[in-house]
């Protein structure tokens, strides 16, 4: 233990004394939790107004916390308006992505990465640049396309629409995630006798899973956080999703602010929870694609 | 045994080279993948390209003929679009630029070794992965005129006399939106950066600081060098998708006041969707693509130079 603690107090290369790691008290503390309480302010405060009795909101008190804090605006926002239909059409659009995405761009990403074939090049430029086209180019003939196949104002038009979106950049995560697969291992179940498919449903399949992750709560994420496509495609509420209805809120002369905060901490809820269990893999992907794409 | 492996191996090369099967296995397996982005991408670009030289007016669809550059022609001569030019040049270079910068600053504080680093991380990336329409309305709260808790805490601490409306007025309007959105986008650069900076060899590090170099010169000799291709690359990404995003101020202010956030592609949207003319808008949406393209370019340069595949 004294040895450990000498070792880190030691003197350093030329005598000078090598600072010990974790137990002096950096500045960087305070730039950190700066940080964390300017990220964090805002919704903390969409939380303190969404508790907050609408009859108390209009009043400019000087205290910060609500006399007497209440749950009831999360209650009427589920009960009184549709909110929990619009939050249902975001789950089933979302979930709906993922899948398609998921299985779309395992496909895309593997034969990237494993084959060598002509055309490979033009493909592999041709999804990053797709990336790159301003969504408002394609919004005007999307709508006149979406009208003409009858997927205007529906889910499954949603689905497809975010599907295409989100594909480029999950089958360049994808081919990176089956990348890192060694191509031996492969090669070791096709010598065993496995067919191209089978190994592909063994091996492949399995220890992709981290990309999977990745892929999936990036279609999630996106699908869920889309706003123009939704706001221009949809127009009933059996298909408008969550991020339509919160702007819903904002009225035209009036804003129900104690709906927009409770809908907004709502809506917010599984994209934490999502973001926190695959932060990892999903930020390794983000990077990879940074410099590839 | 080895034999029998090799043998095997033989028949298996044997097998690859005979079955033309191989060559279309890939393109199976890429065909839901293409088929989406022919359908979904390729084709309303082109369609745009059609619909931008026509009248199409979505009151009366069926009265639409072709214009040929006429709507072109129009927009460039309108003060709104050189206005819309200005607007989207200030949002998209200042945004990133203080995204960067700020970006830098934080991807190197969380590159210290501090307790609680992994948490601080997850912590500050919240913005990144929240919708772009809650981030605007918890703003939209927050600057309130008169209950927004900002103009609140301006003036109990004497900073400010009367509430300022700061969506709502023509002088702050666009500064605004663009503070917004530096807050969100500051965590996607520290991310990007810091995952650079702990690429970097410490051997290097450490050889340099035994040389004697203190942390500001090994930073701008060792370590600046090294994280500048990623760096590069993710602000021209940056510099594309956020000429591109208009969700701020379509839910904020719809481009007012006075035009004042009134960007281009912000412009496109309006045009087809209030102005209900489709043609026009579609020609704005070339305009902006064409002016991407610049941009676009400097990336295929950036991405030809580090290896691809």
């Amino acid at each position: 233990m004294t040895t450990l603690a000498e070792n880190r107090t030691s003197a350093g290369p030329r005598g000078v004394r090598v600072r010990r790691r974790g137990v002096t008290f950096k500045p960087a503390y305070i730039l950190v939790a700066a940080w964390i309480v300017g990220v964090l302010g805002p919704y903390a405060w969409t939380f303190v107004t969404s508790i907050t009795p609408p009859n108390e909101l209009g009043v400019r008190s000087s205290n910060l916390w609500p006399q007497h804090p209440t749950f009831a605006s999360y209650i009427d926002l589920l009960t009184r308006t549709p909110f929990l239909q619009y939050l249902g059409n975001s789950v089933f659009v979302a979930f709906g992505t993922v899948a398609t995405t998921v299985v779309f761009s395992l496909l895309a990403g593997t034969a990237l990465s494993r084959f060598r074939f002509r055309g490979r090049g033009v493909i592999l430029f041709g999804v990053l640049l797709v990336q790159l086209i301003p969504a408002v180019l394609l919004i005007v003939p999307l709508y006149t396309e979406l009208k003409t196949l009858g997927l205007l104002d529906s889910k499954i038009g949603l689905i497809l629409v975010y599907t295409t979106f989100a594909l480029p950049f999950s089958t360049w995560l994808m081919k990176g995630f089956v990348d890192q697969i060694p191509v031996e291992i492969e090669e070791a179940s096709l010598l065993d006798g496995c067919s191209k498919f089978k190994s592909f449903f063994y091996v492949i399949l399995p220890l992709s899973k981290s990309g999977i992750a990745a892929a999936g709560t990036y279609a999630f994420i996106y699908s869920w956080n889309e706003f123009l496509y939704a706001l221009t495609f949809t127009s009933s509420n059996s298909s408008r999703t969550m991020p339509v209805g919160l702007q819903q809120f904002v009225g035209e002369n009036t804003i129900r602010w104690e709906f927009l905060t409770s809908g907004g901490i709502l809506a917010a809820i599984p994209i934490i929870i999502g973001f926190m269990f695959a932060q990892k893999s999903l930020v390794a992907g983000l990077t990879a694609g940074a410099v590839k794409g | 045994m080895s034999e029998a492996l090799l043998e095997k191996q033989a028949a298996f090369a044997a097998r690859r080279k005979s079955r033309p099967w191989q060559n279309v296995q890939p393109w199976l397996m890429l065909a839901p993948t293409i088929i989406m982005l022919i359908g979904f991408v390729a084709y309303p670009a082109v369609n745009a390209v059609y619909v931008s030289m026509t009248s199409t007016n979505l009151l009366n669809p069926k009265a639409a003929r072709f214009i040929g550059i006429e709507n072109f022609v129009r927009i460039f001569q309108s003060q709104e679009f050189l206005g819309g030019l200005r607007n989207s040049a200030i949002w998209t270079f200042g945004n990133v630029a203080f995204q960067l910068t700020l970006g830098m600053c934080g991807a190197i504080l969380l590159n210290q070794k501090l307790k609680g680093r992994a948490i601080a991380r997850g912590l500050v990336l919240l913005p990144w992965a929240t919708p772009s329409v809650l981030v605007a309305l918890m703003w939209l709260w927050i600057l309130d005129p008169n209950l927004g808790i900002f103009n609140r805490i301006l003036s109990s601490i004497g900073l400010q006399a009367a509430p300022v409306a700061w969506l709502a007025n023509p002088h702050t309007a666009l500064a605004t939106l663009m503070a917004i959105d530096i807050w969100q986008g500051i965590p996607f650069f520290a991310i990007m950066i810091l995952a650079a900076l702990q690429a970097v060899p410490s051997d290097i590090l450490e050889a340099a600081r035994i040389d004697g170099a203190n942390a500001w010169k090994t930073y701008w000799q060792i370590t600046l060098p090294l994280i500048v291709p990623t760096v590069l690359i993710t602000t021209i990404l940056r510099l594309i998708w956020t000429a591109n995003y208009f969700d701020l101020a379509l839910v904020l202010t719809g481009g007012g006041p006075a035009n004042a956030t009134l960007t281009l592609p912000l412009d496109a949207y309006l045009t087809a969707y209030r102005g209900m003319d489709f043609g026009s808008g579609a020609a704005l949406g070339i305009i902006q693509a064409g002016l991407m393209l610049v941009l676009v370019v400097f990336y295929i340069r950036r991405i030809r130079k580090s290896d691809l595949g």
